[in-house]
């Protein structure tokens, strides 16, 4: 049966046109069929949890009696707005995740540029590019504190070489926001590169030869021919990363060992998954969990409607 | 029982033996063999002290294997969602004494009653550690493993070089009788202390130790959360902040790799410890600092940590559980555990025990640690504990104290900042 349904499915559609109509039901039921194991999936593993967790959000409930939840409306929601340690985490989330995001993108941009001359051992640099994005972020988020460590990590050591005095990396709020950072854009770059450089590939080769007849430089055939061959790629990269640094969770989890999920001594680098997780599992109130969870999905679902609109109107404008 | 302590303390490390005539029940059971799982966090000891190798070889037909995860903060969360889903459990689970009193409040229906176990005898343990797993009906759903009560641990060169005395009975008199007297000797060492090297490691440690000695701390007796309000709290919370503002500490967060390293490197010249942290220091400061370090009586007794054990009432086998969980705080084990790891028993009938009363620690110049623990175990004021004690003193040390011990925040602002994390975590 089983094996029938995907023998129809491989026939080429000419062979299907002129069988007489005998099963129509089934013969329009097999995709269905086919891409059924994903939506079932996707069911039970993202929609239900979705679903399940903006249920919970409405309620007062407890970790340590799930069963026992109380109708509280709109409370946890409402009282988001007058949580600063909520807002504390939106922040520091906005502000690592700059640190982050810009001058990775930029820096991958400049890494895919060089991974596309033709140099000697390309094959090399391209798997060394992507070498930090296959290590776990647990053990390069160890190795990053160690080496961010206040009395005897090697980048106060090196500092001290070149004459400055010794920085607090755990406590201080923007040197702790920078280490964080620094371990997304130590993981990502190679990655974001990688994807520049396929998209610069596809490139064709006829407009850089326009471009030098016509006299541009390489940094004008960069600007003008490489860049806006590159805006599905920038999007993309664009796009993934903003989701990343909403959800930044385990690199800030693990700088400290010490912390945990409170993201340092003064919450100087709780990030909104790291307050999430303090919520629902240190704290234990699910409710206030679940509600922050929904939160940031909004804001992620807000914000990039909030680049459609501004990126529609430019569009339109220039029309 | 005392014979099988012995028996067990003699080959515990060999591989299992058929029991010899007499020890426990040489016929196996009707029943077929059952395999026991126990739930722990962190390095428990219960195993690594062979106390499950000696009750296998008691009990032919029960095996046991042991779960263990190294972080509490990650334990506890798991611990309670099994247990409100009645799945996933150990048949024997540890309960930190932090969260002991949350257990006992909102899980006691998913918890079996340990009062009548085999072998448990009430008056076999400290009083207090009994109450606190007790239910206000009267259930006990938990059995003392370890308590923690407190000493000074400090380094006999350092203190020389500083010009105080080393002798541990002259240190102790230093103190006694008061934490402001532990500062005055931090002046002192201040002073003229060896370059780069503080009187203690921590604020957060010198407040944790103080509030450990207070009869009232964050709970009052009717549950309700005062430790906005309560005096002795405070006074803790002052004499740390002094400690940090004097600049007496060597600024580090316990548990830390840092914190291990300052141990390694000689960084501080004393640390409040209690008795499971001696372990601990030995295993960091390893065999550069042997010899070096000594133990002497805390300013005033208290107690900082300890566990329990629980049996889930939704397990397969929980009378077995029980039996087990019995006979892992008996007396006799807990001096073991003792002696092999230096979790000091809650188990007041173990303190007369040769293992316990006579222990000596090598790496603490043969200090007599039985007898020092005991005493301070003894004197321990009976606070009550509140349902969220652990994460209260979470917030005080790891956000409050902290800050003005590596920030220089001023301890007024520090204070407020901990009360507003507290009330957050509490949702007040």
């Amino acid at each position: 049966m089983t094996e029938e349904t995907a023998r129809r499915a491989l026939v080429p559609v000419a062979a299907e046109r002129v069988r007489p109509r005998g099963r129509p039901l089934r013969s329009r039921a097999a995709p269905y069929a086919l891409v059924a194991p994903f939506f079932l999936l996707f069911a039970a593993f993202g929609l239900f949890p979705l679903a399940a967790t903006a249920w919970l959000s409405f309620f007062r409930v407890d970790l340590t009696a799930p069963e026992a939840r109380q109708w509280a409306g709109a409370h946890n929601y409402a009282r988001l707005l007058g949580d600063e340690f909520f807002w504390n985490a939106l922040s520091n989330t906005v502000l690592i995740g700059l640190l982050a995001t810009v001058p990775q993108l930029l820096l991958a941009l400049g890494v895919a540029h060089l991974l596309a001359a033709r140099l000697r051992g390309r094959l090399f640099f391209r798997v060394a590019a992507l070498a930090p994005y296959a290590t776990s972020v647990a053990a390069a988020t160890l190795v990053f504190a160690l080496f961010y460590g206040r009395d005897q990590g090697m980048v106060n050591w090196a500092l001290g070489v070149v004459g400055l005095s010794p920085v607090d990396w755990q406590n201080g709020p923007w040197a702790s926001k920078f280490a964080v950072a620094s371990i997304v854009l130590w993981r990502w770059t190679g990655y974001n590169a990688l994807i520049y450089l396929a998209a610069m590939g596809t490139v064709p080769p006829e407009l850089y030869e326009a471009a030098a007849l016509d006299g541009a430089g390489r940094w004008r055939r960069f600007w003008h021919v490489t860049l806006p061959g590159l805006r599905p790629a920038l999007a993309f990269t664009g796009a993934v990363s903003a989701i990343g640094a909403v959800q930044l969770f385990g690199e800030p989890l693990l700088f400290s060992s010490g912390a945990g999920a409170s993201g340092g001594a003064d919450h100087q680098y709780q990030t909104l998954g790291l307050y999430l997780y303090e919520q629902g599992w240190v704290n234990l109130h699910l409710g206030r969990a679940a509600a922050l969870a929904w939160a940031m999905l909004l804001l992620l679902v807000a914000g990039f409607g909030l680049v459609r609109l501004v990126r529609g109107g430019r569009g339109r404008g220039a029309r | 029982m005392l014979a099988a302590a012995a028996l067990l303390a003699g080959c515990a490390t060999d591989p299992p033996v058929p029991p010899a005539p007499g020890a426990g029940s040489p016929v196996p059971t009707a029943g077929r063999p059952v395999t026991l799982t126990v739930g722990v966090y962190g390095t428990f000891g219960m195993k690594e002290a062979g106390l499950y190798d000696a009750y296998m070889r008691l009990h032919p037909d029960v095996a046991i294997r042991q779960t263990s995860l190294s972080r509490t903060d990650v334990y506890y969360p798991q611990l309670l969602t099994h247990l409100t889903a009645g799945a996933g459990l150990a048949d024997v689970q540890a309960v930190e004494v932090g969260n002991i009193a949350e257990v006992v409040g909102t899980q006691a229906g998913r918890l079996a009653d340990l009062a009548h176990a085999p072998g448990v005898r009430r008056e076999d343990f400290l009083p207090w550690k009994w109450a606190q797993a007790r239910t206000a009906d009267g259930r006990v759903l938990g059995l003392g493993t370890d308590i923690g009560p407190l000493a000074v641990c400090y380094r006999k060169d350092l203190f020389a070089a500083a010009g105080l005395p080393t002798d541990r009975e002259e240190v102790g008199r230093l103190w006694a009788g008061d934490w402001r007297k532990y500062l005055a000797a931090g002046r002192r060492f201040a002073a003229r202390a060896p370059g780069g090297t503080a009187f203690t490691d921590s604020a957060s440690g010198v407040m944790a130790a103080v509030v450990s000695g207070a009869p009232l701390r964050y709970y009052d007796a009717a549950g309700r959360l005062v430790v906005a309000a309560n005096p002795a709290v405070r006074a803790a919370w002052d004499l740390g902040a002094a400690f940090a503002r004097d600049g007496l500490t060597a600024r580090l967060q316990q548990f830390t790799p840092d914190w291990d390293r300052g141990f390694a490197h000689g960084r501080f010249a004393s640390v409040t410890c209690p008795a499971w942290m001696l372990g601990y220091i030995q295993d960091k400061a390893g065999p550069a600092g042997a010899g070096k370090w000594d133990v002497a009586r805390a300013p005033r007794p208290g107690n900082w940590g300890g566990s329990f054990l629980v049996v889930p009432s939704a397990g397969p086998r929980v009378a077995e559980a029980a039996a087990l969980a019995a006979w892992l705080t008996a007396p006799e084990q807990q001096a073991v555990l003792f002696e092999r790891r230096g979790s000091f028993p809650s188990a007041r009938a173990a303190f007369a025990l040769p293992a316990v009363a006579d222990a000596r620690h090598p790496y603490f110049g043969d200090a007599p640690v039985g007898r020092i623990y005991s005493a301070a175990a003894r004197e321990v004021p009976v606070a009550p504990v509140g349902p969220k004690d652990g994460l209260v003193n979470q917030i005080l040390s790891d956000t409050g104290m902290l800050q003005v011990d590596q920030t220089g925040r001023a301890p007024e602002s520090a204070w407020r900042a901990a009360m507003k994390a507290i009330d957050n975590a509490l949702d007040r």
